[in-house]
């Protein structure tokens, strides 16, 4: 413990100039999609020896530790001591997938306080070994709202489905259109080598597939996948000393959204929220934006938080994904050039580590040149989880490559 | 596709919602309004959630309804309908539609609340087509 208590003392010492640049120095996907024979807290420190690999740092280099609800035991702690992390700041926030995205604006303002200088972030799971539904995760009897969904079973896929069909109903939006969504994946998704889905699929195909909950179809929903991925945030004085390409991280808000009944609102999500606090504090536009990586559990997410980022007015969400408005090279927005989770990688039922990953490479220039945006210098990294129609989370990042 | 059983499960009773649950075995469905800002709110809480007052009405509901959003779960076993039901007194709950044709169903539909009796006998209140003629005025 005395140990403990020098290292953070020399720490301090060391960076005792707060930077206000802050800035994502590390970013790993774990390749796999199926970890049958690995437990969850080995995961997570598989993407963590990943992401400082990728940074070129090393594990006494990390005193901050951020994971969600998907890390075993209480909050940090049993993760914290599976890794043996000497850490002087640690965050467990959980606001669903989307929490690693909130937990980047976490880090961004713990370095800034001078808590500490290079914070980790990890997100891992294996529910495909363990065949869990992601709707499991919502049936607690000890939720206050629980007596009031566990009898009618309100599972997940109908949560969003109902959203989706308001949409249609409000603004006229089509399933072609929400198919648009699944096929730009596609096309993205044939270029990552782990992408669990790499086929090309059409339209067609995707109205073809079976209903799952109506009026989404098998193919507008998520794959499920184990895996994971970390990011690794640092100090700008950690920043300078690593031969990275420098991606900053210039604005992140978060936002809960959810209904009281008589206030039910099914076609606008917290992101509007989480995006106009991020955008703000950037100081930056969408039409700024040159890449979009976003939540893509259904595909109705995907166009919901679309249109709450400002990329088009409410209502126009449809029109806008349509005609591969979203791959990479031919439309306007591309949008999860990895395959996203809909074709690549939805890793413990939370895609928000992902998101960050993929936006990394794309500022870094290191996505796949076949998907690669040509000088993609700002990019928004968002996610859009837990249950759309009713509590979710939403969080917005925008990150920045300096040259 | 019909769907007759909507499998219910056994809701979970908390001092804040006996009394909901106790209306329900009497066939009565209740909400929640806050006597202070006039509010009905959803999930019934004791403390409003729009104004923090804690004088909050459990009133009878009418038991009449309209579709506000639903969704067929064909992977439900057996596949249900989830709904958001709009009720008469203007606030929208989650429930399950039964006895019914999928098809037939649409956004606007009139609904009629029933109750189904769960394993140890609680009644639960889910909705179900209501006919044309005793619509909403």
């Amino acid at each position: 413990m005395l140990t403990h208590l020098i290292c953070v003392v020399l720490r301090e010492r060391k960076f005792l100039k707060m930077s206000d640049n802050i800035f994502i120095v590390g970013a790993y996907e774990h390749p796999t999609r199926l970890a049958t024979n690995k437990s969850v807290a080995q995961l997570h420190a598989e993407v963590a020896i990943g992401a400082l690999e990728d940074a070129g740092l090393s594990k006494g280099d990390i005193d901050g530790f951020f994971c969600a609800g998907d890390a075993p035991g209480i909050g940090p702690l049993s993760i914290l001591e599976y890794l043996g992390l000497d850490v002087s700041y640690s965050d467990s926030t959980d606001i669903g997938g989307s929490s690693p995205v909130a937990q980047v604006g976490h880090a961004m303002r713990a370095i800034r306080d001078g808590k500490c200088n290079v914070a980790l972030i990890t997100s891992a799971g294996r529910p495909r070994s363990e065949a869990g539904g992601a709707g499991d995760l919502t049936e607690r009897p000890e939720y206050p709202e629980s007596g009031f969904e566990v009898p009618y079973r309100a599972a997940l896929a109908p949560s969003y489905a109902m959203c989706a069909q308001r949409h249609m109903h409000e603004f006229g939006t089509t399933s072609e259109q929400l198919a648009w969504i699944k096929v730009a994946s596609s096309h993205h998704a044939q270029h990552n080598p782990n992408a669990l889905l790499p086929n090309l699929v059409t339209v067609e195909e995707v109205l073809a597939s079976p209903l799952i909950s109506s009026p989404l179809h098998r193919l507008d929903c998520c794959v499920i996948s184990d895996g994971g991925g970390a990011v690794i945030v640092a100090c700008q004085e950690v920043a300078k000393s690593l031969n990275r390409p420098k991606i900053r991280v210039r604005g992140v808000g978060e936002a809960v959204g959810y209904t009281r009944g008589s206030d039910i609102n099914l076609t606008t999500s917290a992101v509007r929220h989480s995006a106009k606090s991020a955008f703000l504090e950037a100081n930056v536009t969408p039409e700024d934006i040159k890449y979009l990586s976003t939540y893509d559990s259904f595909t109705i997410t995907v166009l919901l938080a679309i249109e709450d980022l400002g990329f088009c007015e409410k209502g126009q969400g449809g029109r806008f994904v349509a005609d591969g408005n979203l791959i990479s090279g031919v439309g306007r927005l591309p949008v999860n050039t990895d395959g996203g989770g809909l074709s690549s990688n939805h890793p413990a039922h939370r895609g928000g580590i992902t998101k960050i990953i993929e936006t990394v490479r794309q500022l870094r220039g290191e996505a796949h040149p076949a998907v690669q945006v040509n000088s993609c210098d700002l990019a928004v990294a968002n996610g859009l989880g837990g249950m759309l129609d009713r509590r979710h989370g939403a969080a917005t990042a925008i990150l920045e490559r300096i040259s | 596709m019909y769907i007759e059983d909507p499998n219910l499960r056994v809701p979970e009773r908390t001092p804040e919602t006996n009394v909901f649950w106790d209306a329900a075995n009497e066939e009565s469905l209740l909400y929640a309004k806050c006597s202070d800002c006039n509010k009905p709110h959803y999930y019934p809480r004791k403390v409003c959630p729009f104004c923090f007052s804690t004088s909050i009405n459990f009133l009878k509901a009418s038991g009449r309804a309209n579709i506000y959003a639903f969704s067929l779960f064909s992977k439900g076993r057996p596949p249900y309908i989830s709904a958001w039901v709009m009720l008469e007194e203007g606030v929208a709950i989650i429930t399950n539609i039964i006895d019914c044709e999928s098809d037939a169903l649409e956004i606007g539909t009139p609904l009629q609340v029933v109750f189904c009796s769960v394993e140890g006998g609680q009644k639960v209140p889910v909705f179900t087509p209501r006919p044309v003629e005793s619509a909403i005025k």
